[in-house]
């Protein structure tokens, strides 16, 4: 996916420079190995910094709410369906945007890449199919796809589903994935023994919002948890108020998930809180055949009624 | 050099001596990182725990718990304390840190700069701090992302610890460096004193900072105009990616910032602080709906000027930061400080400043 790197740095210039858009919205080279960062760029000049590999996990649909001006955004498949959000939810008008394709072979995961390697990781590059990864006193050659983000890894719309241009022709789909195998590993489990399993998973909780501020869902201009009047949860670490944050969170996102990962990815303490928007995405599927975000035309089954809806409680 | 000699193998059983006296906190494996926090009783920090340069959350919340109960009452007129506020029964042992690393160690000194002023002191800070013993441990192999020695301290910095080991193959050579260190040794049962060579305990700290490969330059920030700094034209840059979590204010060992609540159920109430984040929007909500920091800029700004430029101005003390590199690490969105530093201290010296 590096090979994107210049036609990436030549669509934004030509962007800018017809005046196309106002604004570039896509990441430059980060400063650890396996970290890029979200930047915007104004000038045509500025392309030049822009970059594209593996570790461009962060959702750049995140950085385009509230935006007034016209803006170029480069998007992989879960960012255009997350971006095809915004669209429906009225958070940005699709004529303000012109939407990058970027063609995805998934993202890395650097949390199990840097438990893989024997020491500290201080460089990290993508040649293909491997990571070449260089330490003070070692390097290791990884496979690409044993690095991937779980949800990467069984990803089913790595394509962009809505665009304006294509950096690169689209990649093979996958279809041979279980996608919620571990859903249903939970759901499998008795009463007693999730909530074992929910008290662990959720423990380690520092509540620095990482997961809900990396999500392009999560964009309340006030979080029910920072709510003072009334108050509805609790500040301290206390395990009942962790798990509200959590929980309500996750049925926040209920048919609005499209499983981007950007929450895992940037949660400090390694929660795996997918897990919970999972289960939401997997009802949705289940019992609507609905995916989040796959095209601008259709309303989320969460918010639309039908007077020939078959459930009595909703009449 | 006196030194004290610590077989590896009078470790576990040292530790769990000192048990009987102290609480003992220290690195602790989780799933996949470490933490700072309480050791089991019996559990001392293996080899594999002593190892690692960084624990994920510093350890802070030794001293300074995530959320820490200041009083509690009662309204139920039934009870003869009703109406009075008290204390929570604390625990009477006293407190160390084992195993702390240098950086994470000399934080706590600029921290309490806050904590502890002529018009000033915090009880809850100060008492759980003076109650605790910090038994360090140098580094002898630090992170790419360290920064220590541009920060003030370094891998074998003594200032904020009461003993120093260092690691000499089968055993700790320990250094102690106060009263409260000696104290904690007898405890441990460890009185093998040694006559250390000098230049071996430097040639170890002359290597260790010779691996240092991260910096950041502080030398113009205090004689740059504070105002002028703050208008600066690179902070929506350096913003814009911040996506306002609490992991940097979080991580950092030098963060200090608490909110205050009350919880009640019936007649029974608490009130705590717990810590907060300049990051988060409603940090500074004010009662009237007004927000002086409501855009993000102007949050990232302030985390940022706080520790490089208020906190110099004000203390003398050098920066609010002492390079343990947790933010540069794990910010999500990859907001580097050294970075940030380094557009600060550079500022005006250039005509025009690029992050990239």
């Amino acid at each position: 996916m590096i090979a994107y790197t210049d036609k990436i740095q030549e669509i934004a210039r030509r962007l800018l420079k017809d005046c196309k858009v106002e604004t570039v919205i896509g990441f430059r080279k980060g400063s650890v190995p396996m970290m890029n960062e979200p930047c915007f760029i104004t000038s045509a000049d500025a392309a030049d910094g822009l970059v594209w590999d593996g570790n461009c996990g962060i959702n750049l649909a995140n950085y385009l709410t509230n935006r007034k001006e016209k803006i170029a955004v480069f998007a992989k498949g879960c960012d255009s369906r997350n971006i095809a959000n915004h669209i429906i939810e009225n958070k940005i008008d699709r004529e303000q945007l012109y939407i990058v394709g970027v063609p995805c072979q998934g993202m890395i995961e650097k949390r199990r890449i840097r438990q893989m390697a024997p020491g500290e990781i201080t460089e990290a590059t993508e040649d293909g199919d491997e990571i070449r990864v260089k330490g003070r006193d070692f390097e290791e050659v990884y496979n690409r796809d044993e690095a991937l983000q779980k949800n990467c890894a069984v990803c089913v719309h790595r394509n962009p589903v809505i665009h304006d241009e294509m950096v690169a022709d689209e990649v093979e789909e996958q279809t041979d994935v279980d996608r919620f195998a571990d859903v249903r590993e939970i759901e499998a489990m008795s009463p007693e023994e999730r909530r074992v399993f929910f008290r662990k998973l959720l423990e380690p909780c520092i509540r620095c919002y990482a997961c809900r501020n990396a999500c392009p869902l999560c964009y309340c201009p006030t979080c029910f948890v920072d709510e003072s009047q009334p108050q509805w949860v609790g500040k301290s670490q206390n395990p009942t108020d962790i798990w509200t944050f959590h929980f309500l969170r996750a049925y926040h996102c209920a048919g609005r998930c499209t499983d981007c990962g950007a929450c895992e990815r940037a949660c400090p303490v390694g929660i795996n809180m997918r897990l919970l928007t999972k289960k939401l995405n997997k009802d949705a599927f289940d019992q609507w055949g609905w995916e989040a975000g796959l095209n601008l035309e259709e309303r989320p089954p969460l918010d639309t009624y039908r007077p020939n809806d078959p459930e009595e409680f909703i009449k | 050099m006196k030194c004290i000699k610590i077989d590896k193998n009078e470790w576990a059983g040292g530790l769990e001596a000192a048990a009987s006296t102290y609480r003992l906190f220290g690195p602790v494996k989780e799933d996949e990182f470490y933490e700072f926090k309480a050791l089991e009783e019996g559990r001392a920090p293996d080899a594999a725990a002593m190892a690692v340069r960084n624990t994920r959350t510093s350890p802070r919340s030794v001293v300074y718990p995530q959320a820490e109960v200041l009083f509690e009452y009662t309204t139920d007129e039934r009870d003869p304390d009703a109406h009075v506020m008290k204390e929570p029964e604390r625990e009477e042992k006293p407190r160390a840190a084992i195993g702390i690393r240098p950086c994470d160690a000399y934080s706590f000194v600029l921290v309490r700069n806050n904590f502890e002023s002529p018009e000033y002191q915090d009880v809850y800070w100060l008492r759980n701090y003076e109650e605790t013993t910090f038994i360090g441990q140098a580094c002898h192999d630090p992170c790419s992302t360290c920064f220590c020695t541009t920060a003030g301290c370094g891998p074998f910095h003594e200032e904020g610890l009461d003993v120093l080991l260092a690691d000499a193959g089968d055993h700790y050579a320990a250094k102690v460096l106060t009263d409260k260190g000696e104290t904690f040794m007898k405890a441990a049962g460890w009185g093998d004193e040694i006559d250390f060579p000098d230049e071996e305990w430097e040639g170890w700290k002359t290597a260790a900072g010779e691996k240092i490969v991260s910096e950041v330059p502080t030398d113009r920030l205090a004689d740059i105009d504070t105002l002028a700094l703050h208008d600066a034209d690179f902070w929506d840059d350096v913003a814009f990616s911040c996506i306002n979590c609490g992991t940097c204010t979080y991580l950092c060992p030098t963060c200090w910032c608490f909110d205050i609540q009350d919880e009640n159920k019936g007649r029974e109430g608490i009130r705590y602080r717990c810590w907060d984040s300049c990051m988060f929007p409603i940090f500074t909500l004010h009662g009237s709906g007004h927000n002086p920091r409501d855009a993000k800029t102007q949050r990232v700004r302030q985390r940022f000027m706080h520790k490089l430029k208020y906190f110099v101005d004000r203390y003398e003390a050098g920066i609010q930061c002492v390079g343990c590199g947790r933010c540069v690490q794990h910010c999500p969105v990859n907001i580097d400080i050294r970075k940030v530093c380094n557009l600060m201290n550079s500022f005006g010296e250039t005509e025009s400043c690029s992050v990239a």
